[in-house]
Order: structure tokens, then C-alpha cells, then sequence
């Protein structure tokens, strides 16, 4: 069912509908051709020889008075019922071939594999030509030679096919479970590589027609009286000077016929490919109501209100993150915390104006150290967003370039902002690198990224973030990728770099324990919202929010009670792309009531270190609701 | 039935040949008994999943043996199975929740479609999927229901022995419970002996009867989890341990106070330049004599005197083994030795 | 005192230690690759002539020629000794370059293929430098221009205009070519080498489609490599457009380029042979087909070994070339 509608996908796009009515029309081209236009084919009238195109031959005729258009019609019988045949023997060889080292012993798969490699570096077509020495001119001969050149590159893509499937971990599973081989392959390899496979032989059916005519055309593939289209052009082309229409005519049609094929297999590969991307139409979305403000104080280095950062989604905008308002004082260290999906990371990248098109970013307020920049988009701002917001990502190696040395690539920031010298940036990257006390700063500045282990590149991109003089350091999941010990080292040193730089961090993470760890003050987030703001210290005991009561209880730590199950969230997140009218919470919620299904919850202030959006805070102690259901600001 | 008795007795695992070979897993010893479950935990590297593969037959030992109630464990094998990290490799795209299951059940399964729907129903209901799934396709399940159905199928076949590969880590906090809740309620049912492995010492904690750590391909420290935890005598136990960031002992401790549990002073970093990396170490490069002593606390890095952990293998020597640990210096008791790592720790001046 | 230093470093010591010797392997066993693959290719053009069903000499003479002449040509080709002494001859023959006698041309072959070499070479190379010069700005503009379905028009007529273009064979835009420019506009030589101005079709006819070809892949990895962490790494840096693209994306670039600039310049030079049939170009292709037709097995073994050796020796310079530009994904490979 499913895999049946993505196949009906692919011939709905233009690209589909028409490479399908082409192809359609070679095949009646194929079938009804040589009844119905074979006379005027192969019929010799020597008196109409040789003339141009007129109304009575569209085509003009051939030197025996033949009707070339006939002649044209007819001959893509041939040259498909050969196309066909060629492909039947490269896919079969190639699928043989191509799953011989699955099936043989490591050496002899490791032989085979370099031989299809050997083979498929050459040329189809310069394989074809030798071949047909072998075979022969003619018919049969031309068959064989195209469809024994076309045998690697089916090959190749059927052994690296195999060979993903057969290291798949289903296919493992299915190997500790006793399955038979003949039944891995029919169950799991072949469904799994049938769709490539179906693409890639659709193609090889255009290259093959083409690789036909280019061996007629050269006189190595049908002889005559025999005529295939390539042949067709053969004959014309001696008379192009004075007769052009007698070779383009071949020519058109080989070329429509070989486009044919390709675009069929390129409509298949698109709506199967694992890129399909439903395409959308942009919109920016509006801004949505009015949430809480956050408690704004002139001397917040970074402040966001009404943040919203939206895609164009197949039925209108998504708005995965929507109506985020915070502020971050200098030096303090705030942490985002929530589930894959909940709109941190995007919250971090939206903030910082790193949202690539088509995702739009609006918002009411989003300032840093003083500079709107919503509005302003200059040089100026560029460097000073370039020198005083640094970020850290989750994982160091991609993160850094692997083409440029890491002196380099710190020296970069402050050569292009700050219009450093070369060797200046140098020593001063060499510095920072000694700053995050990585060992042996200079050579390191020598060194590509792949040569250090993952700690020491985690520590090379705080060090380029501490090129400027950073105000904010944003840092998005930094030790996710880390081992444990290799995380605490690594919290340390953004809590050291905090202090000595007077940095403001905002920390985002999954993990409610390492935001804990290292921030003041904790921003949950889920479905897209912030759903509450408390300091780090009530995290454990003392959060108002349902889900962040849940959020804490369910993860494992130290001091658990092995005898008692896990606390549990029931029910899954709610897509983007269908949020609930009211609490996305409300749902998975044990507190959850009429009102927070058909309304959401604002973020209010409670006291002046929490805000919650909840229609029933968890409020235990003294937090008394600074003005209750009201919305400030 | 009888009682399920894995041993596994100096499993050694060595990928490459002559100077390129890397041993994963070396010489380690283990047993594991049905009804319970042994924890392994380990950064990466450690060779924790090495052994787990080893203990399923996927991969050949290099050395030393593994017997599953006295008979070796060469290849796959229908008793002993493996649940994998992510649940969306581990399920086959193109077939079904029931198919899935359905390739578990083995030869003395019922025949017949009913009957074979019926079972596979049965074992859905053990892992609380819901019998109107048995038609979805993985792409249509979450992350949580894969990882039930993956554990659903393993069921099938009636294992005795269950190796869990890092199950959750692929997962959402808030699943990841439900999934632990889980596998604990089927080792009670079904009885089955249990190799949990993961790299998070809370979540082996919390399902694990005993715990054994690894460290580049080595068992550093083995024994009951509650003593393990409450007592850790190897250095990186401990260092593990201090690693784990907590909510409540945050209630307890002053942030600006806490130090890092791993060796990493500056004044070292100036005199061993690799000292600093601290990353744990590379199974390809062994470090000589004890393979944690480039970051060990209580080592030569702070207690030059202690020349033994560069030259001698702590693990291969038998007489260093007092009390589980793998440690010439085991400390049994940190806070009581006035010299235990955690004071000789990177004292950070601020 | 530490004794050792710290013992064997965990982090840096694979790497540091790695370096010194991979270059050395990945010559060492690349050489090795590119030695075996052209024993192998001398092997299959020695064998060409044994794997012809029935009588070669027969089949190439006709089945009129008397008899005598069939041994005459078959003890000239040396085909009446045993197996191995003519695989032996063939090998010694490649080695000293004399290859034999060329049947039609009654020359020896390698002063037929050093004849016509410079021709072919000739419109293959400046065919590649066209190939190069559009494919690498085009591509990336294109990426640029159209990731994440930003400009969809755009995307749409680039796609179509290269895709269209990619797919007419190279002999069919010949023929078009010609038609238009040389027949209908009277501007470029119909056929034959003559001056500067015969190559322009040919080049052209040449490169059009791999153009497209290596333009739609760059466009592809292009946005691929636009989507990598570094690439969010480098604009979070705030640097200036120009230095992102050309100093964080091209370099990544290189890579995936090199690996298709490779096989569009093998394609190239299969390509030839169909050109220079319709210009009628004085190269190795117009031989070739000839030497095919008339069955003069001396030749055809010649021209299988050079273009088989053009073909593998640009498969050695591109892996050479990409463990260059990118050492740490051509090193590693085993």
C-alpha cells in the first residue's frame, strides 16, 4: 500500500506524467510501425529518390526513394526490442556478478569486487566497440557486446547495495534468529534494493538505446539492409550539406527516446529517494497570541520576545518554535532543556540569525549587547555578532571544517572582524587554544581537525568562540557526543571560561541533570514553547509544570528507587505539524482539564525567578502568582 | 527449565593483523545467570559492545571462550539474542510489526495463520503494543514502539540470554524510562539472563543486580551494584561516578566547589602534554602497564613513586585483583584514606 | 619524576603516528592497482583475438580467400604457435613497443596509433579544460542559488536546460551542431582538421553533455556540503559570503568533483571515437572503426591497449589527485 501510492507519486509529477506518455508512445510506436508504415519503409521508388522534405515525405526520402519518416517509425522497433535485450543481459549478469561477493568467501568477494571496480571505470560504450569485434557486426553481435559493457555498473550498484543491506541490523536480527539465507535474501536484501535497482535499470534502458545507435551510427552495430535509428543517421549524414532533415529526423527521435527513459528513472528516483521533500509554498506566518514578556531589564545582554521561527510545511507555515520570550543578564548561564522536537536548538539558531531560508524567523524584540538585530543587518553588526556571540555545536568534529587547520580557522574570525594581521590572529589563536588549556597549543594550530580526539576539538571550538571577547556563548547539546568524562571536563570549562570572561551562556541540552549542573536559571521548553522558567536549584524538587515534573522524575539518576518503576510520560509529542488547540501538554497531562485542551496557557510570572505556563501550576511553596492569570507585560 | 549459566572466560577480541591489530576486548572474564542482570558499563572504546557481539556469536573470539550452559557460543544462535542501539536500523522498512515479530518465532511455534497471529499478539501484549499495530510499518511507530517491537521479536524466540546494547540511548528521556520499566517486567517474566550495556552508570544502576565497568577493552571493576556504587575501589569507577551530573546532588553541593573527577591539572599539562586531553584512552594505542594511568588520580601522574602502573597490567595481574577492582592502589573506602583520589583530585583554586 | 612522560599518549599518538608511514602504503598499493589492472588490460587484448568464435583469419579474409593465404596471415600473425608462446610474444611486444603489423594499413601499428594520437588527445583535452571551466561556477551557482527550494523557477530551468542537454548523445549534438552552425549559418567547417576554427564543433559537441553532467553533480554536493555543520560553524563566524563559499565550501567541494571529473573524462575519450566519425577527425576513433570493420586484429589490439591505459591512467591521477586535496578519506581506505 504504502510503497504502491509513493510509485503513483512519481508519475504524478510533470517530469513523470511526461516521460510516462513518452515512453507509452515509443511502445505503439514499436507495436503498430512496421504494419502500418512499412511499406512506404522498405518499398524502392527510385524515382522519388533523394528528396527533400515535402508534404507527401515530412522527412524527405532516402537515396532508393524510401519515405525517410517511415523508415524513422520503424526502425524504433529494432532499436527498443535491442535496448531491451541489452538491458535484460546486463541486469541479470550485473545482479549475478554483483551478488557473487556476498555470497563467496571474503578473498574471493574482495577479487570480484576489485574486478567489477576495474571494469566499471571504463567506459560502456569503449567496452561495446571491442566487444563487437568479438561477436560480430550485426544484430546479435551488437546485443551482446552492449549488454556485456553495461554488466559493471549494474554490478557495482548491486554489490554496494548488498553489501549496506547484509550490515544492516535487521538483517543481523534476522541472522541470531536462525533465518535461513535464502530467506534474508528474499525477505529483507531484495525489497530492500528492488527500487534502486528498478531506477537504475530504467536508466540503463535510455543509455542502452543510445549506446545503440551510437555503435549503428559508426557502422559497428546493424548492418544493412537492417536499419536501426542509429543506422538511419549513419546513411543521412553524408547528405547533411544538402539534406539536412535526413539526419536530424533520426536524430530527434533517438534523442527523444533516450530522454524517455532517463527522465522515467529520474521521476521514480525523486519520489522514492529518501530526499523527497513534499515541496511547499512559503508563507510567513503571523505572530501568535500574545505571549508573557519576559521580565526585560535594560542591562540584559541578549533579549528575545515573541520569538517565532517558521518553515513552509505541504498544508501551510510550521511554526516549530513559536512565541519564545527571554532575557539573558550578563554573565549569567541559563539553560534550555527538552525533548528532540521541542524547538530548543532551533530557539538557539533563531536567536542568533543562523535560521537559513526557508525558515523565516519574526519576532517582537530580539536584541544583543544593546543592537536590534531585527533590523539592522550590516557590517557592523556582523562583526559584532562575529566577536561577542560565540557558539559551540553539538558535534566537534563536523563542526569544524576538516579541509582547514584549526590555527586557521580561529584566526579567521579575528583577521575578517577585527582586520588582524595574519600572524597576529595566529598567535592569538594559539593563545585562546592554550586558554581552553589544551596541550601544545602551537602545534595543535597545525593540525587538521580529524587528527584531535573529541574532546580536544569540543575544546578548539570554545577556543574560537573566545577569539573576540565573547558576551554570549550560546551552546547547543556541547557534550551530547562526549563521553561522560569526557562531558564533565568540558562543563568545566565553559564554567570557567563564564568566569573569567564575564560571558552570559545559554546552554541547551536534553539532559535535565547537565543544564542542572551548570545554569542558574532553566528554560523548559516543549512542542515549540517554553512551558516554564525556574532557577536551576528547584529543578529537582520544586518545578511547577507538569511536564517538567515528569520530564525530572523519568530519567534515572544515582539516587532512584530501584524497587519502584520509572515515572512515565504516556503518549508521544505532538508534531509541528499538528499541534492541539490548547496545552500541547494537556494530552500527556494527569492534571489536565476541559480548559487545557481548548485553551493555552500563557506564561506567567509567579513571584519574580519563575514564569509557568500551566492552567494548574504545581506551586508548593512560598511562589505566590505575581498577579494570577493575568498576562504581564 | 533449567538455570541459564553464560560464562565467559578470557574473551579476547582482536580486529586487523600484525601491526594494525586493535584488541577490542581483552581477556575479560564474566558470568551471567538467569534471572539476573549484569550491567557493563563503559565510555566508548571500552569494548562493550565488542562483547556483546561476542556473547551473540557475531563476532569470532581471538581467544578464550564463552559457553552458554557449558556449550561454546561460535555463531548465532536462537537462545542467545542482541537488541540493538537504534531502533530504526533494526527494523526492516519494507515489513510489517507482524512480519517482524512473526521472523522470531521459530520451528516449534504454532502453524497456522491464526494460531501465528495469535502468538504474535501475545508477544505484542508482553511489550504493551497494541495488537491493531500488527499491520503498521516502522515508519509509522515512534522511536519507543520500534525499540517494544525489536524486543517483542527477540522474545519470539525465547531467549535465555538477553544482551541489551545501549536500548535507550537513541531515545527521548521521557521514553526512556518506559523502556527500562519494560525490560526489567520481562527479565522477571520471562526469566531470561540479562547483559545490559550502556555507557550511563544511572541507567545501569537502576536495572542491573551487578555491574561490571570497562576501560579499554579491560574489566576495571566488577561486583554488586549497590557496593560497586556505594564503594567504588578502582579510580575510574569513581571517576565515572563523579562524572554523572545530578539533580540532586545539586541540592546538596555548591556549583563553584565542584571539581573535576578527572585528572587534568595545569601544572601537569605543562610536563606530560597528553595529560590534559584526558579523553579515555584509544584500545588501537594501549597506554603501557595500566591502561588508565595516563589519567588516573592515584597514579603516577600525581604520585610519581607509583611506578607500577607503567610498567604492570593491573588487570592481567591476579594479586592486584583485592576486592574486584583491577587496581594495584584500590582504595576501599574513599573519604576514609586521607590519600584517596577524591582529595588528590585536580584541585581547582577558586 | 615521571618516568615515561605520561606513558603512550591516548589522543594524538594514532595520528602522529600514522602519518609517517600511509603516503608510502597508498603508493605502494596504488601502483600495485594500476600495475595489476594493465596486466590485466594487456591480457584481455591479447585475448581478444582468441575469444573470437571459429577461425579469426578466416572470419577477417572472407570465406572466398584461398586457403593458402588463411595459414599465410595466420603464421604471420603467429597464430599457429602454441598458447603460450604468443601470450609470451604479445607481453615482450607491448614491452618494447612493437606490437605488431597493421593488416589494412600495412604499417606497424604503433607508428598508425603515434600518427593519430595527437588529433584525439587534442580535442579530449580541450574538451575537458571547456568541461572544467563551465561545470565547476555553474554547478556551484546553481547550489547556491537554488538549496532548499529558494528559487524553484531556477532550479527548473537549470535542471531542464542540463538535463536535456546531458542527455543527447554526443554524436547527435554533432550532427545537430553541424547542421546549424556549418550548413545553415555557413560559419564552421563541416568536417576534417583544418585551422583552429574545425576544432570548435567538435570541442563543443564534446563537452556540452559532460558539462551538464559534472555541473548537476557539484549542484548537488554543493548543497550537500551548505547543510554541513562547518558550514553553520562558518556563518555563525559572520564571515563575509564570498569567504564562506570559496574558503569552507569550495575545498569540501574537491573531493566528489575529482571522483566525477574522472569518469566524465574517461566518457571523454570514448566519446571521441563518435565525434571525430561525424567530422570525420583524422584521430584514433576514425582508425579504430576502421580497424574494427576490417578485422585487422594487430590494430585493434593497439588501440585497445591505449585507450584501456588513457582510461586507467586517469583513474590513477584522480585518486592521487583527491588523496592530495582530502588525505584523510584516500588514506584510509584499505
Amino acid at each position: 500500500m504504502r510503497s504502491r501510492s509513493r510509485w503513483l507519486a512519481a508519475f504524478r509529477t510533470p517530469v513523470g506524467v511526461i516521460s510516462s506518455i513518452l515512453v507509452l508512445a515509443l511502445i505503439v510506436v514499436a507495436i503498430v510501425a512496421p504494419s502500418a508504415f512499412g511499406h512506404g519503409a522498405s518499398v524502392d521508388d527510385l524515382r522519388q529518390a533523394l528528396r527533400g522534405p515535402s508534404a507527401q515525405h515530412l522527412l524527405g526520402t532516402d537515396a532508393l526513394g524510401r519515405d525517410l519518416l517511415d523508415r524513422v517509425l520503424v526502425a524504433t522497433r529494432l532499436s527498443l526490442i535491442m535496448a531491451a535485450l541489452a538491458t535484460l543481459i546486463a541486469t541479470v549478469g550485473g545482479l549475478l556478478l554483483g551478488a557473487l561477493p556476498a555470497v563467496t568467501g571474503r578473498r574471493a568477494g574482495a577479487l570480484i569486487g576489485a574486478f567489477i571496480n576495474l571494469t566499471f571505470a571504463f567506459p560502456g560504450l569503449l567496452l561495446a566497440m571491442f566487444l563487437a569485434i568479438i561477436f560480430g557486426l550485426g544484430e546479435q553481435g551488437a546485443v551482446l557486446a552492449i549488454g556485456i559493457s553495461g554488466i559493471p555498473s549494474i554490478a557495482r550498484l548491486a554489490q554496494t547495495l548488498t553489501a549496506s543491506i547484509a550490515s544492516a541490523d535487521y538483517v543481523t536480527a534476522a541472522r541470531m534468529l536462525g533465518v535461513r539465507r535464502d530467506k534474508v535474501i528474499t525477505r529483507h536484501v531484495l525489497p530492500n534494493i528492488a527500487e534502486p535497482l528498478v531506477i537504475s535499470v530504467t536508466l540503463s534502458l535510455g543509455s542502452a538505446l543510445l549506446a545503440f545507435a551510437a555503435l549503428s551510427f559508426i557502422g559497428l552495430g546493424i548492418q544493412p539492409p537492417g536499419y536501426d535509428l542509429g543506422e538511419l543517421l549513419n546513411q543521412g549524414l553524408p547528405q547533411i550539406s544538402y539534406d539536412p532533415a535526413a539526419s536530424l529526423g533520426p536524430a530527434l527521435t533517438v534523442v527523444i527516446a533516450g530522454a524517455a527513459f532517463n527522465l522515467l528513472g529520474d521521476a521514480v528516483a525523486r519520489a522514492l529517494g529518501p530526499t523527497a521533500v513534499p515541496a511547499g509554498r512559503r508563507r510567513r506566518s503571523q505572530g501568535s497570541a500574545a505571549p508573557a514578556s519576559p521580565p526585560v531589564t535594560s542591562g540584559n545582554v541578549l533579549a528575545v520576545d515573541d520569538l517565532t521561527v517558521a518553515f513552509p510545511g505541504p498544508s501551510g507555515a510550521l511554526t516549530p518554535v513559536a512565541g519564545v520570550s527571554f532575557a539573558l543578564a550578563p554573565g549569567e548561564v541559563v539553560g534550555i532543556v527538552g525533548e528532540s522536537g521541542s524547538g530548543k536548538s532551533l530557539t538557539a539558531l533563531g536567536v542568533s540569525r543562523l535560521v537559513d531560508s526557508p525558515g523565516v524567523v519574526s519576532a517582537g524584540t530580539l536584541s544583543f549587547a544593546g543592537a536590534d538585530l531585527l533590523t539592522r543587518n550590516g557590517p557592523a553588526v556582523r562583526a559584532l555578532l562575529g566577536t561577542s556571540l560565540s557558539m559551540v555545536f553539538q558535534d566537534p568534529l563536523s563542526a569544524l571544517n576538516p579541509a582547514i587547520k584549526i590555527g586557521p580557522q580561529l584566526a579567521e574570525v579575528t583577521r575578517v572582524h577585527q582586520g588582524q594581521p595574519r600572524k597576529d590572529a595566529l598567535a592569538r589563536a594559539v593563545d585562546r587554544l592554550s586558554a581552553v588549556r589544551l596541550p601544545a597549543p602551537a602545534k595543535l594550530a597545525r593540525q587538521y581537525p580529524h587528527e584531535l580526539s573529541g574532546g580536544m576539538r569540543q575544546r578548539a571550538v570554545i577556543a574560537m568562540g573566545l577569539m573576540g571577547a565573547p558576551k554570549v556563548i550560546i551552546a547547543d547539546e556541547p557534550t551530547t557526543a562526549l563521553d561522560v568524562t569526557v562531558q564533565s571536563q568540558i562543563l568545566d570549562l565553559l564554567r570557567t571560561v563564564q568566569a573569567q570572561e564575564r560571558a552570559a551562556i545559554l546552554l541547551i541540552s536534553h539532559d535535565v541533570a547537565v543544564v542542572g549542573q551548570l545554569c542558574q536559571r532553566v528554560l523548559v521548553m516543549y512542542a515549540g514553547r517554553i512551558v516554564e522558567d525556574l532557577p536551576a536549584a528547584a529543578l529537582a524538587a520544586d518545578a511547577a509544570h507538569p511536564y517538567t515534573r515528569a520530564l525530572v522524575a523519568t530519567v534515572p539518576d544515582m539516587t532512584t528507587d530501584r524497587d519502584q518503576p520509572l515515572a512515565t510520560i504516556a503518549g508521544r509529542p505532538p508534531s509541528p505539524a499538528s499541534l492541539p488547540p490548547g496545552c500541547a501538554f494537556a494530552p500527556r497531562c494527569m492534571f489536565a482539564t476541559e480548559q487545557c485542551h481548548t485553551q493555552r496557557p500563557a506564561l506567567t510570572s509567579f513571584g519574580t525567578r519563575r514564569r509557568v505556563a500551566c492552567w494548574h501550576p504545581q506551586i508548593t511553596e512560598a511562589a505566590v502568582p505575581l498577579a494570577e492569570g493575568t498576562v504581564p507585560g | 527449565m533449567t538455570v541459564t549459566r553464560v560464562r565467559i572466560e578470557g574473551a579476547t577480541v582482536r580486529y586487523g593483523t600484525g601491526r594494525h591489530a586493535v584488541t577490542a576486548v581483552d581477556c575479560v572474564d564474566l558470568d551471567l545467570q538467569a534471572g539476573r542482570c549484569t550491567g557493563l558499563v563503559g565510555e566508548s572504546g571500552s569494548g562493550k559492545s565488542t562483547l556483546a557481539r561476542a556473547v551473540t556469536g557475531l563476532t569470532r573470539l581471538s581467544g578464550g571462550q564463552i559457553t552458554v550452559n557449558g556449550a561454546p557460543v561460535r555463531r548465532p544462535r536462537r537462545d542467545v539474542q542482541l537488541i540493538f542501539q537504534d531502533p530504526y536500523a533494526s527494523l526492516d522498512p519494507r515489513r510489517t510489526v507482524g512480519q517482524s515479530v512473526a521472523e522470531g518465532l521459530g520451528p516449534a511455534a504454532p502453524r497456522g495463520r491464526t494460531a501465528r497471529t495469535d502468538a504474535i499478539i501475545r508477544l505484542l501484549d508482553q511489550v504493551s503494543i497494541e495488537a491493531s499495530t500488527i499491520g503498521s510499518y516502522p515508519s509509522e511507530l515512534s522511536g519507543g514502539q520500534r525499540q517494544r517491537v525489536a524486543l517483542a521479536r527477540a522474545l519470539a524466540a525465547e531467549p535465555a540470554v538477553l544482551v541489551a546494547d545501549e536500548i535507550t540511548s537513541a531515545l527521548d528521556a521521557s521514553v526512556q524510562g518506559s523502556i527500562l520499566n519494560l525490560v526489567r517486567d520481562l527479565q522477571r517474566a520471562w526469566g531470561f539472563a540479562l547483559l545490559f550495556i550502556s555507557h550511563n552508570l544511572a541507567v545501569v544502576r537502576y536495572v542491573s543486580d551487578t555491574v561490571t565497568v570497562m576501560y579499554c577493552g579491560q574489566i576495571v571493576e566488577s561486583g554488586p551494584t549497590k557496593e560497586v556504587l556505594a564503594r567504588p575501589e578502582h579510580p575510574y569507577t569513581r571517576s565515572l561516578l563523579q562524572s554523572i551530573p545530578s539533580l540532586s546532588r545539586l541540592a546538596t553541593e555548591d556549583l563553584t566547589d565542584a571539581a573535576s573527577p578527572v585528572a587534568i591539572p595545569a601544572q601537569v599539562a605543562v610536563r606530560t602534554s597528553q595529560a590534559a586531553t584526558a579523553d579515555p584512552a584509544d584500545p588501537a594505542a594501549p597506554p603501557s602497564g595500566c591502561r588508565f594511568h595516563p589519567r588516573c588520580a592515584v597514579g603516577p601522574l600525581n604520585r610519581p613513586d607509583r611506578t607500577i602502573c607503567l610498567t604492570s597490567d593491573p588487570a592481567r595481574d591476579a594479586a592486584s585483583r583485592r576486592h574486584h577492582a583491577a587496581c594495584f592502589f584500590a582504595a576501599p573506602e574513599p573519604g576514609a584514606d586521607a590519600e584517596s583520589p577524591a582529595h588528590l583530585g585536580p584541585a581547582r583554586n577558586s | 619524576m615521571i618516568v615515561r612522560g605520561g606513558g603512550a599518549p591516548a589522543g594524538l599518538a594514532p595520528a602522529r603516528r600514522a602519518a609517517a608511514n600511509p603516503w608510502v602504503r597508498f603508493t605502494v598499493r596504488r601502483l600495485t592497482r594500476f600495475v595489476v589492472s594493465l596486466w590485466i588490460l594487456i591480457s584481455a587484448a591479447w585475448a581478444i583475438v582468441h575469444a573470437i568464435p571459429g577461425d579469426p583469419v578466416r572470419a577477417a579474409l572472407g570465406l572466398t580467400a584461398p586457403q593458402s593465404l588463411v595459414d599465410q596471415e595466420r603464421h604471420a600473425l603467429g597464430l599457429d604457435q602454441p598458447l603460450l608462446t604468443q601470450y609470451g610474444h604479445f607481453l615482450h611486444g607491448v614491452v618494447t613497443g612493437n606490437l605488431g603489423t597493421s593488416l589494412t594499413y600495412r604499417l606497424p601499428v604503433s607508428q598508425v596509433i603515434s600518427s593519430r594520437l595527437p588529433a584525439t588527445a587534442g580535442i579530449a583535452g580541450l574538451a575537458f579544460i571547456v568541461v572544467v571551466i563551465i561545470a565547476i561556477p555553474l554547478g556551484m551557482i546553481a547550489g547556491v542559488l537554488t538549496r532548499d527550494d529558494r528559487h524553484p523557477r531556477g532550479e527548473l530551468a537549470f535542471s531542464g536546460f542540463s538535463g536535456i542537454l546531458a542527455s543527447i548523445p554526443q554524436f547527435v549534438l554533432a550532427v545537430g551542431l553541424v547542421a546549424l552552425f556549418s550548413v545553415g549559418l555557413h560559419l564552421l567547417p563541416v568536417a576534417g582538421q583544418s585551422g583552429p576554427s574545425s576544432y570548435v564543433l567538435p570541442v563543443v559537441s564534446l563537452a556540452a553533455g559532460p558539462a551538464m553532467l559534472l555541473a548537476r553533480v557539484i549542484r548537488v554536493e554543493t548543497m550537500r556540503v551548505l547543510h554541513e555543520d562547518y558550514m553553520r560553524t562558518a556563518r555563525a563566524k559572520r564571515l563575509p559570503a564570498r569567504l564562506v563559499y570559496v574558503r569552507h565550501a569550495l575545498p569540501n567541494l574537491l573531493t566528489s568533483t575529482l571522483t566525477v571529473s574522472g569518469i566524465v573524462l574517461s566518457g571523454l575519450v570514448a566519446g571521441t571515437v563518435l565525434v571525430e566519425a561525424v567530422f570525420a577527425w583524422p584521430g584514433m576513433g576514425t582508425a579504430l572503426v576502421h580497424s574494427i570493420i576490417a578485422k585487422d586484429y594487430p590494430l585493434v589490439q593497439g588501440f585497445a591497449l591505449v585507450y584501456g591505459a588513457a582510461v586507467l591512467l586517469i583513474n590513477l591521477i584522480v585518486d592521487v589527485l583527491i588523496a592530495v586535496v582530502d588525505p584523510r578519506s584516500a588514506l584510509k581506505e584499505t
